[in-house]
């Protein structure tokens, strides 16, 4: 099994390390596959490990790419002159500015939305159920709509990140871009992995599964689920952080706080793929995207209907997702031990 | 002067949100079920409303037409999606109503392009104390159909059997089939009732403000909000909270600016539901 789980583990990583010079056309839908998985990851932290549904971790993501780009200009030029526009015309970063300043940047993007999920947490957890997620989509479209209005970091009219230096290969932007978001997935993958092997997984799915209970047993559950929101709040900020140096604009509503296409599509990966597994969120994600970019030229303007029903189709016929189905069918996978008798038992009880 | 004009404004439009916030709570009460797609309806109605004028109908014939066509609107969704999530877990049906919410924006992207548009009812304005207020008497209009449909409902839903029914499904609905209510029949004809008032409050909005399609989601929002300050089943406190809503968005308009409006509506969620986290975590309980 563990011979097994290495091959795989292997045969991803020379795949994703030889990938964009065996497919260079597909450099960026890579790229944007890997912050797809990132934020799939993160979400089932939050939803599938900890049962608190969250529509907010656009908040983080949002402003991870905000951070992250004023952050590679504000070391070096004016803010405010830069996002008055045409600013990516007057000042030019050198190559080693660039680079000095993304990964500033990047460090910036990751850290302070930690803490602001740390900040709010104590607050914003208190709230369950519905209510949690009722009030983290407030959260997301408010920060959308004040972020708009906010003149220092573009207001309405967006907020170019800097462009890709001159070097001398053309091809370079893309790979910065793809192995930046790889590596970065790596780390996630591997973060969360290890997480998930240790007592504070298991506190999470107590919070999950019995919120009192697990309270009632002694465990500090506040603490255990600002801690679960400060990390997916990391992650989400370096996703999105990359994610705006790979767009090149940011826009209040429509790239980073974007509730309608990324804060959805998070929460529908992960139920794609399975809540509360490893594996799944990272299946969900990929199934998604190739579904995504296979049939969005597809419908041609209809993206947003054909998103609307497959949201419907997945959370009524599906929500148990594709690992949560394979679970069903071959427990003994799992490492679950499966009593004949008793699932017979079960299936008349019903 | 400014002040009294923004508070007779924000009165006039929380009366509208108060509307919607009663059909929120209504099916959330009867079906515990939070419906997203709520400020989608509201659009929508006024969609119809729009199109009634571009024909050459006067708009407010809408308020009689609109409720008519999303009824029947509310009973397809319920058919279609709505019953398969009565029972389930909560974030799956905000998660399909989100979905719907979704669906119905494009779809009236597609129908109606995404001008901003409004039906004129061409009723005029009164100006009040020496023309230092402005109020349209479409506000006025809006406010008092509104007021109409409200208390009509009300008295519905306490005498007809229809009603009686439903309310039965609210308290107890395992105990209501029992007795020989067919709660599938209830359940449909709440949702539909739901999206009628809907219906009626997006005719008004038509005549009084503007309507775009990607509009919704601040309306559902404020019925979210109105109902759980007003808590489930309180008409009286979504009235009054409903009004406080629309006095204090028109001051957040003039104090903060126009832009910040939305988003100071979705930060006083947040605040609210924090407000409500703190003052119930000292006796050891939480929102349910």
């Amino acid at each position: 099994m563990i011979k097994n789980n290495l091959i795989i583990y292997l045969a991803i990583l020379i795949f994703g390390l030889a990938a964009p010079f065996v497919f260079p056309a597909f450099k960026v839908q890579l790229s944007i596959l890997c912050i797809l998985i990132i934020l799939a990851i993160t979400w089932n932290v939050q939803g599938g490990e900890m049962g608190y549904n969250t529509f907010g971790n656009i908040l983080f993501y949002g402003l991870g790419m905000y951070l992250c780009a004023s952050v590679q200009v504000g070391m070096f030029f004016p803010l405010g002159e830069w996002t008055e526009g045409g600013g990516e015309k007057t000042f030019v970063h050198t190559p080693a500015q660039f680079f000095q300043g993304f990964a500033f940047g990047l460090a910036v993007a990751a850290i302070v939305p930690a803490i602001v999920a740390g900040l709010i947490g104590y607050s914003i957890l208190g709230l369950r159920g519905h209510y949690f997620a009722i009030c983290t989509l407030g959260l997301g479209v408010a920060a959308g709509e004040i972020s708009g209005g906010i003149e220092i970091i573009g207001a309405g009219q967006g907020f170019t990140t800097p462009p890709f230096p001159n070097v001398d290969r053309l091809e370079a932007r893309g790979e910065f871009f793809y192995f930046c978001s790889f590596i970065v997935l790596i780390f996630t993958f591997l973060a969360v992995k290890a997480i998930y092997s240790t007592r504070f997984k298991l506190v999470l799915n107590a919070i999950r599964d019995n919120e009192d209970k697990a309270e009632a047993m002694g465990i500090q559950t506040m603490k255990y689920k600002i801690i679960g929101w400060m990390i997916s709040a990391f992650f989400c900020g370096l996703a999105g952080g990359i994610m705006g140096g790979l767009v090149g604009y940011i826009d209040s509503t429509d790239v980073a706080f974007d509730g309608r296409e990324m804060g959805v599509f998070m929460v529908l990966m992960a139920i794609l793929g399975g809540k509360g597994t490893l594996w799944g969120p990272v299946i969900g994600a990929t199934l998604f995207h190739i579904f995504k970019e296979g049939f969005w030229t597809f419908f041609l303007g209809w993206q947003y209907v054909a998103l609307g029903v497959l949201i419907v189709v997945i959370v009524i016929y599906f929500p148990e997702g594709i690992m949560g189905w394979l679970r069903e069918k071959y427990p003994e996978r799992f490492g679950e031990v499966v009593d004949e008798a008793d699932r017979k038992a079960q299936v008349t009880l019903k | 002067m400014l002040t009294l004009q923004a508070v007779l404004d924000g009165l006039l439009l929380g009366i509208l949100f108060a509307l919607i916030a009663y059909g929120m709570a209504l099916q959330w009460g009867v079906m515990n079920i939070i419906n997203i797609a709520q400020g989608d309806l509201v659009i929508l109605g006024g969609y119809i409303a729009y199109f009634m004028y571009l024909y050459g109908i006067h708009p407010a014939w809408g308020v009689i037409v609109s409720p008519i066509i999303m009824y029947f609107v509310g009973v397809v969704i319920y058919k279609l999606v709505i019953n398969k999530v009565v029972d389930r877990d909560l974030f799956i049906s905000i998660l399909a109503t989100f979905g719907i919410s979704i669906l119905f924006m494009q779809l009236m992207n597609f129908a109606f392009g995404a001008d901003v548009v409004l039906a004129n009812s061409g009723y005029g304005t009164t100006m009040l104390f020496d023309n230092s207020v402005t109020l349209p008497n479409s506000k006025i209009f809006s406010a008092f159909i509104s007021i109409v449909f409200a208390i009509g409902l009300v008295v519905y839903m306490k005498k007809s059997k229809l009603g009686r029914a439903i309310r039965a499904t609210a308290q107890n609905a395992r105990a209501a089939k029992i007795l020989g209510v067919d709660t599938e029949k209830v359940y449909a004809a709440t949702f539909g009732i739901n999206a009628a008032l809907c219906g009626v409050a997006g005719a008004l909005i038509s005549i009084t403000f503007t309507i775009h399609p990607y509009m919704g989601l601040p309306y559902t929002i404020r019925s979210f909000m109105i109902v759980i300050v007003a808590g489930l089943g309180n008409l009286p406190g979504v009235a009054m909270s409903g009004m406080g809503l629309g006095v204090f968005e028109e001051f957040a308009d003039y104090i903060l600016g126009t832009e910040f409006r939305i988003g100071s509506v979705f930060l006083l969620l947040v605040l609210i539901l924090v407000y409500r986290r703190f003052k119930l975590s000292r006796k050891r309980e939480y929102l349910k």
